[in-house]
């Protein structure tokens, strides 16, 4: 059978299994749809947790990043998981105690103040408005390389999915889907790493080949005599300074980022947010830990592969110019062909050869571009392994972007149909009308998020980039000031958060105007060296700044608001606490 | 509705909840020096120092920004979970 054949077999058997979970997990109370009646087991959380958290960005880009920055991909690395001991040490075993529904929740009800819920509640959905829609894209695109499918009907066949389980199960639905689409997606992204870990190194386990085989001894020898630095060189492609100030803004933006804060609402008690955040990041490491062993095996194979490869033939279609290489043994190379057809990767005719020689700078290919979305998604076909995993890899994909999705969904529908409509506009609304409107807010934010998928505006990829700038700026400081600084009140924490946001929001306008506002040059260069990826960290910084001093200025909070913060700090009691 | 819940305090004294809250932020503020240590400072910081000594076949600042430090982060939060734990009982605040 060909990889197109298997494909459609693998999506259909996992879109049934994900359907007929959701269907078996339907809610009937707020309480469900919320946080899954608050029962997930800390081991099924901590998977859920790692589908939810690793995105198609994750499953689809990162190695491709990684394997072009080279040692400074360590940014999307270190900063993508270091957040998770923040987020169990300093975060979820506090929230889970409050134990209430959403983020908004426990920013409304520690500063006492509705400005600051309806502040917090906008954010939320913003960050994870802005999120979602790159997830749909990610389907759609998966959808058309894979299937052929047009990436509209990709997009709308997800929807179609996600709105199922979503609007049906609430937050249980989605738990539970989670939980398979990880298993889905890491067993999609293992084996292509371990058959390939074999070929190059004759060791299977990806993590142990990077470290003790000779392939990155030989990648550096390559990358040196084609005029690039060493691979494992530091600040070959970013300056320490950025590097420092990136990390920082990941880690801290990912303990903020509110789809993966509400998912520790959801286990029973205080000692299981402690130990479900440690299995959360056991799982995301899996893939965390084998993404650059990949990176290291797709840019050897790549520049090994291509480097000298012999022009056997050209031909031209809409519009490319397509050329048919064979490598040093006279074979050919079929995936190069296929991938230059739909324009992710296009050489220049060197003398009848492919170079891969770097350009004057020794950051990019002087006569080739690659996008880096082709190093997962053609690593199956680079070592030439069997039909069956390219399809696997696809399928993984679709996990990774559907999890994310609904996720960041359930978000949006609890920010407006809880914080906004039940606790802001109608304090009256009954369980069953509160349900309906979290169901159709969820629905709408499908409809949303598709529509964006399919009609993506140019910047969307730089938005979500900054989502976690945003959510550095705003959410993680003031949550952990409310849990540790018993002084810090209503005032502090909106003016934190308003200037954190709006500082963060405006350097990355002026910095990303180009791509933004479509100016010629950027309205502000690198802010003392740190670019709009890393300029959540300052946004973080000013939020804790001046929510410190605001506080300190103004009354201290009232009793019942210390006796709260009391008591979010002492385990015991998580349970009862919850009781509306 | 959170106003007017009451507190949990534990049994016995306040002079208790402090000496856990204490316990408690000693533990963060140690284990959060490693999490510095083994992210900012080995793969950034000193990276460059670093990168001429070698661990397995690859340079040692290279693993601990790559590799290293993820492994270190798992460690940390089940330590801090399982240390926990201990912390709860010896204070009697356990659920």
């Amino acid at each position: 059978m060909d990889a197109q054949t298997w494909t459609y077999i693998l999506v259909i058997l996992t879109f049934g299994l994900y359907i007929y979970i959701g269907y078996a997990s339907r809610v009937k109370d707020t309480k469900g749809f919320y946080v899954a009646g608050q029962g997930v087991p800390a081991i099924a959380n901590g998977a859920a947790t790692a589908a939810d958290w690793m995105s198609a960005a994750s499953f689809i880009s990162m190695a491709g990043l990684i394997s072009v920055l080279g040692f400074d991909g360590s940014i999307y690395l270190m900063g993508w998981t270091g957040g998770y001991v923040l987020l169990a040490l300093l975060l979820a075993p506090y929230l889970r105690k409050f134990g209430k529904y959403t983020v908004p929740d426990f920013v409304g009800d520690r500063y006492y103040s509705k400005t600051a819920r309806g502040v917090a509640a906008i954010a939320a959905v913003f960050v994870s408005l802005t999120y979602v829609a790159g997830q749909m894209r990610g389907v759609g695109v998966v959808f058309s390389r894979f299937l052929g499918l047009d990436i509209t009907w990709g997009v709308v066949l997800g929807m179609v999915i996600v709105a199922f389980f979503a609007v049906l199960g609430g937050m249980k639905g989605i738990t539970w889907t989670q939980v398979a689409q990880y298993i889905v997606l890491i067993i999609a992204y293992l084996i292509p790493a371990i058959a390939i870990a074999v070929i190059l190194t004759g060791n299977p386990i990806p993590q142990l080949s990077l470290v003790f085989s000779d392939i990155t001894t030989k990648l550096n020898q390559i990358q040196v005599d084609l005029g690039f630095q060493e691979y494992t060189q530091p600040f070959a492609n970013r300056a320490p300074i950025d590097v420092f100030m990136i990390t920082v803004a990941l880690m801290i933006g990912t303990a903020g980022l509110p789809h993966v804060i509400v998912r520790f609402y959801t286990v029973p008690n205080v000692r299981a947010a402690r130990y479900s955040a440690g299995w959360a990041l056991l799982f995301i490491a899996l893939l965390y830990t084998t993404a650059p062993a990949v990176a290291v095996f797709a840019r050897y194979n790549l520049l090994n592969t291509l480097h000298g490869a012999r022009i056997v033939s050209t031909e031209e279609v809409a519009g490319r110019t397509i050329l048919n290489l064979q490598d040093a043994q006279g074979r050919s190379i079929d995936w190069a062909t296929s991938w230059q057809r739909t324009g992710l990767i296009s050489f220049t005719d060197e003398n009848g050869q492919i170079s891969m020689q770097a350009n004057a700078a020794g950051k990019t290919f002087a006569h080739a571009t690659i996008d880096n979305d082709i190093i997962v998604l053609s690593t199956p076909e680079v070592a030439r392994l069997p039909a069956f995993v390219i399809a696997l890899v696809a399928a993984g994909g679709l996990a990774a972007a559907l999890s994310t999705a609904s996720g960041l969904l359930l978000v949006i529908s609890s920010a407006f149909s809880h914080d906004i409509y039940y606790r802001l506009i109608n304090p009256n609304a009954s369980e069953q009308l509160r349900l309906l409107v979290g169901r159709i807010v969820i629905f709408l934010g499908v409809i949303a998020a598709g529509y964006f998928g399919i009609n993506p505006p140019g910047f969307v990829a730089e938005v979500v980039a900054f989502a976690f700038g945003l959510a550095a700026a705003s959410f993680f400081p003031i949550i952990v000031l409310g849990i540790f600084d018993k002084r810090a009140n209503d005032k502090g924490a909106i003016a934190g958060m308003l200037a954190g946001l709006i500082f963060t929001m405006f350097m990355i306008l002026m910095m990303q105007s180009v791509k933004i506002f479509g100016t010629a040059e950027p309205l502000m260069g690198p802010f003392f060296g740190i670019t709009a990826q890393g300029i959540g960290t300052i946004g973080a910084i000013l939020n804790f700044a001046v929510a410190l001093i605001v506080s300190r200025a103004t009354a201290a909070p009232p009793q019942d608001i210390q006796d709260l913060v009391e008591s979010v700090r002492i385990p015991r009691g998580a349970g009862s606490a919850t009781a509306h | 509705m959170a106003t007017g819940r009451k507190v949990a305090v534990i049994e016995g004294s306040e002079e208790k909840a402090i000496a856990y809250w204490k316990a408690n932020i000693r533990l963060i503020f140690i284990l959060l020096v490693i999490w510095a240590l083994v992210s900012y400072v080995a793969g950034i910081i000193l990276a460059q120092p670093l990168s001429t000594i070698n661990v397995g076949r690859v340079p040692l600042s290279f693993w601990f920004a790559h590799q290293g430090s993820i492994i270190t982060f798992v460690i940390l939060i089940f330590v801090y979970a399982k240390l926990m734990d201990k912390i709860d009982n010896e204070f009697d605040v356990h659920e």
